[in-house]
């Protein structure tokens, strides 16, 4: 889509270049110090906070014309803010736009990181409603930021354990918090646990932006990043027993889709284009249309 | 049974966006608004519009407000979007608010005063009832004033007596620094009384409001005189750098208030009056007077107060008080959530089961 009239009078991405250094040292800065929650000026974007503002100046601050954007949200190409980001920068950046994970340099993604295994070549950046790991213990900033100096993560064990004691698993669905190169204590943002052992080790550089809370952090390639748990109750991530109702995938996340209001449901591969992908090679689920 | 994946959530959002440029129309046999009634005869929303969206600009904030369908928070979101592609190019020295061009002035604490009491247009004895006049177009009769123009330079009510040493000073903090700029700069703790003051001034007026009675009504210990409260037009100035001299580039509209409460002081201190500061664009009396009572109670260590009420907590009242991002973050609970709800719903599956086999 070619930049419309009112597009033009704002700067190439819509950030001025000035805010596109400043995220790009805080981006440099959170990859010097995996798992570090680095203070950005975070700027008003023309979609509210929440959205994914701070996915939005990450990926506005990286992109070029050469980039080729996926963006997903819930791991789908076609939900609404999806679309609407998609369509932002396509708008402001003249950027190609794509929904094949292997030919996207840059994914911008809410709740998922893809079913295809990324490489070396490509950027994925995931928007973050809430960075502290440790809010939910501590709604206190100061306190949160001794927490992270010190490393004394006591209390994020402490709540696992008494998840254990009283439920006998841990209760964590998403945002799963994960130790980052041994060192600090991460939210993987609302991320399902499915996804959070794809995050270690990853040849992409993984990136994270909180625009309401000002916050950057990032993966870079190859980094340790283990979810953590206990001996004796280890993490394990979510299993769906059928396989993928259009494709017939297994191992991979899935949704469940209401068909009646008389219980009637399939479940389906979350990751609408890796699930497009196998229908198009042939691969067919039970519930597939002939 | 066969499944087929729904599409068009692109089309879909152009249509919604059709149909909010419709709505907003309206019937079209009724006249559009134009900005100038907005920015003349909306005046108040504007002025809320500009504190709120932090940029004075009367007329992009009429232009907001009519985008907005009249929705102040959205219209303020609007125009900080706006406000962030802007260039800063030059910093203006304070306002001397003591050359206000005065419409309104007011003080509680003294029944006369130099400059004198300057009531001025204001809704506080008005009578509330509906004025059905206003139904229909019609001429309105001009209104009275008197015979002798306000001073020129209207001294502020607690500087007055601020000299008998009642009153703390209000001086700049040592080395007189920059102040902070929480549009450039994330918030930090400690925040200096800079940010705290930026961050009201930017903050949600029903918020403030709120907050600033809980202070009187019992979450909060401080009794406060309204020592002045005014409003008018004051110059804006800067210095190029290329000149190196004060040019006068414009004037805004702001209202002020100071409040004052006293202090028995710490031992060894002299008891005396302290004060709470509120400054906003535009004329709006209550959220001036809400920001001054929330400063005053944000100044609790200064006077070795104990925090003990929301007021007094600057992470609870800076972290909450700004409506863009409240605003945001409330509603994106609307955005697809279903992955994370699948794996919620996956989970309490699995326990029923287990509780179910464990009871068998």
């Amino acid at each position: 889509m070619p930049m419309s009239a009112p597009s033009r009078r704002y700067n190439y991405g819509y950030l001025d270049e000035g805010t596109k250094r400043m995220v790009r040292r805080a981006l440099l800065k959170a990859v010097a110090i995996p798992g570090y929650q680095v203070p950005f000026g975070s700027r008003e974007m023309p979609i509210p906070y929440g959205w994914g503002t701070g996915g939005m100046q990450i990926t506005a601050s990286m992109i070029t014309p050469a980039d080729r954007l996926k963006v997903i949200d819930q791991g789908a190409d076609d939900t609404t803010n999806a679309v609407n980001i998609r369509r932002f920068f396509a708008r402001v950046a003249d950027v190609q736009t794509t929904d094949k994970t292997s030919a996207a340099t840059l994914i911008q993604t809410r709740h998922r990181i893809p079913e295809e295994p990324l490489t070396e070549d490509q950027v994925i950046v995931l928007q973050v409603p809430q960075p502290e790991p440790m809010r939910g213990l501590e709604p206190r900033e100061t306190e949160c930021r001794k927490i992270h100096a010190w490393g004394e993560y006591g209390l994020m064990h402490l709540k696992l354990y008494e998840s254990v004691a009283q439920t006998g698993r841990i209760t964590i669905n998403h945002s799963y918090p994960v130790l980052v190169g041994g060192r600090y204590v991460m939210s993987p943002t609302p991320i399902p646990r499915f996804d959070n052992p794809k995050m270690t080790g990853m040849p992409a550089l993984q990136l994270f932006g909180a625009g309401r809370e000002r916050r950057i952090y990032a993966v870079p390639p190859y980094t340790e990043v283990k979810s953590l748990d206990f001996e004796d109750h280890p993490f394990t991530p979510q299993h769906f027993p059928d396989p993928c109702g259009l494709c017939g995938a297994v191992g991979v996340y899935q949704d469940e889709i209401l068909l009646d209001d008389r219980g009637g449901k399939m479940f389906v591969c979350s990751d609408s284009d890796f699930c497009a992908r196998r229908r198009a090679a042939g691969h067919k689920g039970p519930m597939a249309e002939d | 049974m066969a499944y087929v994946p729904v599409k068009g959530g692109e089309e879909a959002i152009l249509n919604s966006l059709g149909m909010v440029a419709e709505e907003r129309r309206g019937d079209p046999a009724t006249p559009e608004l134009t900005i100038a009634q907005i920015r003349q005869q909306q005046a108040r929303a504007v002025d809320r519009v500009m504190a709120e969206g932090s940029l004075y600009d009367p007329d992009l904030a009429a232009l907001a407000l009519k985008q907005a369908q009249g929705d102040a928070t959205e219209a303020a979101f609007l125009l900080r979007a706006y406000r962030t592609t802007l260039e800063q190019f030059a910093t203006a020295p304070p306002l001397d608010t003591a050359r206000m061009a005065i419409r309104r002035r007011i003080s509680a604490t003294y029944k006369d005063l130099p400059g004198g009491q300057v009531l001025g247009p204001s809704y506080d004895y008005t009578h509330r009832m509906l004025d059905f006049d206003l139904m229909q177009d019609g001429p309105r009769a001009p209104a009275a004033r008197a015979g002798t123009p306000v001073d020129a330079h209207m001294p502020r009510v607690p500087d007055l007596v601020a000299n008998e040493g009642f009153m703390e000073p209000a001086l700049p903090p040592e080395g007189d620094p920059a102040p902070g700029d929480l549009t450039r700069q994330p918030l930090g703790f400690p925040a200096g009384r800079d940010t705290r003051l930026q961050n009201l001034a930017r903050g949600d007026e029903g918020f403030l409001l709120g907050l600033a009675y809980s202070t009187q009504r019992g979450f909060g210990s401080n009794h406060p005189y309204a020592g002045e409260i005014r409003a008018g037009e004051v110059p804006v100035e800067v210095v190029p750098e290329e000149l190196g001299f004060v040019i006068d580039i414009g004037e805004v509209t702001v209202t002020e208030s100071q409040m004052i409460t006293s202090i028995k002081g710490a031992s060894g201190e002299n008891p005396r009056f302290t004060r709470g500061y509120g400054l906003v664009f535009g004329h709006s009396e209550r959220k001036a007077m809400s920001m001054a009572l929330i400063d005053r109670a944000l100044r609790a260590d200064e006077f070795a107060e104990p925090r003990k009420y929301p007021a007094q907590d600057e992470e609870f009242v800076l972290y909450h008080s700004d409506n863009v991002e409240s605003s945001g973050f409330v509603q994106h609970l609307k955005l697809p959530h279903y992955v994370d709800f699948q794996a919620e719903l996956k989970m309490l599956r699995e326990m029923r089961a287990e509780r179910q086999e464990a009871s068998q």
